[in-house]
């Protein structure tokens, strides 16, 4: 079981509770479409992707976007326990969406990228390494079911 | 995945931005790898101080930001421009190569802080190949 300080679940709900969820979603899942390319595998059936402005102007990603950031709010309201809260999504990745799990660690490294955009200097070092322990137990639970 | 000209336009560019901000950019870059990712600490077990206002954590990041500076300048053959860089790493300080890719991930975090509205998805990219390729000619040497 993870290990929480107040100040670690202080930040982290910090963070959500400021989160403009369909700014920050679109915004990070664009991101990791265009920093990582390979990543559009997964995208087929959404439209078009041929280039950043295009992938930036979809509306289908970016809806896609916000529905995984509202993901995370079951993690944010189980924090003692992201692995079982995370079980049936984790197989639903593995068995029906066939995604690599090294994709859950880009997208999280871009949504880092985006929230210190977003917040600025107020992202201190602190609140980043409480943020990347979340963002680390988040992608541990997800890859978690794969076999 | 090497730099295209369109890459290494968009980096020189970006990096003029960061012209005279080395020692900010550098030290908030080791900063935060210190802070996220202890393990890299191991490295500076000679500071006593490792805060971001500490002597040696804003020399160091000036030195570094330098040297990803000469970089910018050796974009066409970073291989031959950065190989008495590689050496260093590779016999004198010997880092282990994964932490490249750790710093890097901080730095994109610093530039996305302080430059909000210039890192684009397509600077960022173009900055991230261009720390990757920085990274595989640094570590060039090691065996």
């Amino acid at each position: 079981m993870v290990e929480w300080t107040d100040s670690e679940r202080t930040i982290i709900n910090g963070i959500f509770a400021n989160l403009n969820y369909e700014d920050i979603g679109p915004k990070a899942l664009c991101r990791c479409l265009i920093v990582y390319p390979w990543t559009q595998r997964y995208f087929g059936a959404f439209g078009n992707l041929y280039n950043a402005d295009a992938i930036m102007a979809n509306p289908l990603i970016a809806a896609h976007g916000t529905k995984i950031l509202h993901g995370m709010d079951r993690a944010l309201k189980n924090m003692d326990d992201i692995k079982n809260t995370y079980a049936t999504l984790s197989e639903l990745h593995s068995e029906k969406l066939h995604v690599d799990p090294d994709n859950f660690r880009l997208l999280a490294d871009c949504l880092s990228i985006v929230i210190a955009a977003e917040m600025g200097y107020e992202f201190t070092p602190d609140m980043q390494a409480a943020w990347q322990k979340f963002l680390s137990v988040v992608v541990s639970a997800l890859g978690r079911q794969y076999h | 995945m090497s730099l295209s000209a369109k890459d290494k336009e968009t980096v020189k560019l970006f990096w003029s931005k960061v012209a005279g901000k080395q020692e900010d950019v550098g030290s908030d870059a080791l900063c935060r790898m210190m802070t996220v990712y202890p393990q890299t600490k191991t490295y500076f077990a000679h500071w006593n101080d490792l805060s971001s206002n500490s002597p040696y954590v804003r020399k160091h990041g000036k030195t570094v930001m330098n040297g990803i500076g000469e970089a910018v300048k050796k974009l066409d053959d970073l291989d031959g421009g950065l190989l008495a860089l590689s050496e260093l790493h590779a016999f004198k300080l010997r880092v282990d190569p994964t932490n490249f890719k750790i710093l890097s991930h901080n730095i994109l975090v610093v530039l996305a802080i302080m430059f909000p509205d210039e890192f684009t998805p397509v600077a960022h990219v173009a900055v991230d190949k261009f720390l990757q390729a920085v990274s595989k000619a640094l570590a060039e040497k090691y065996r």
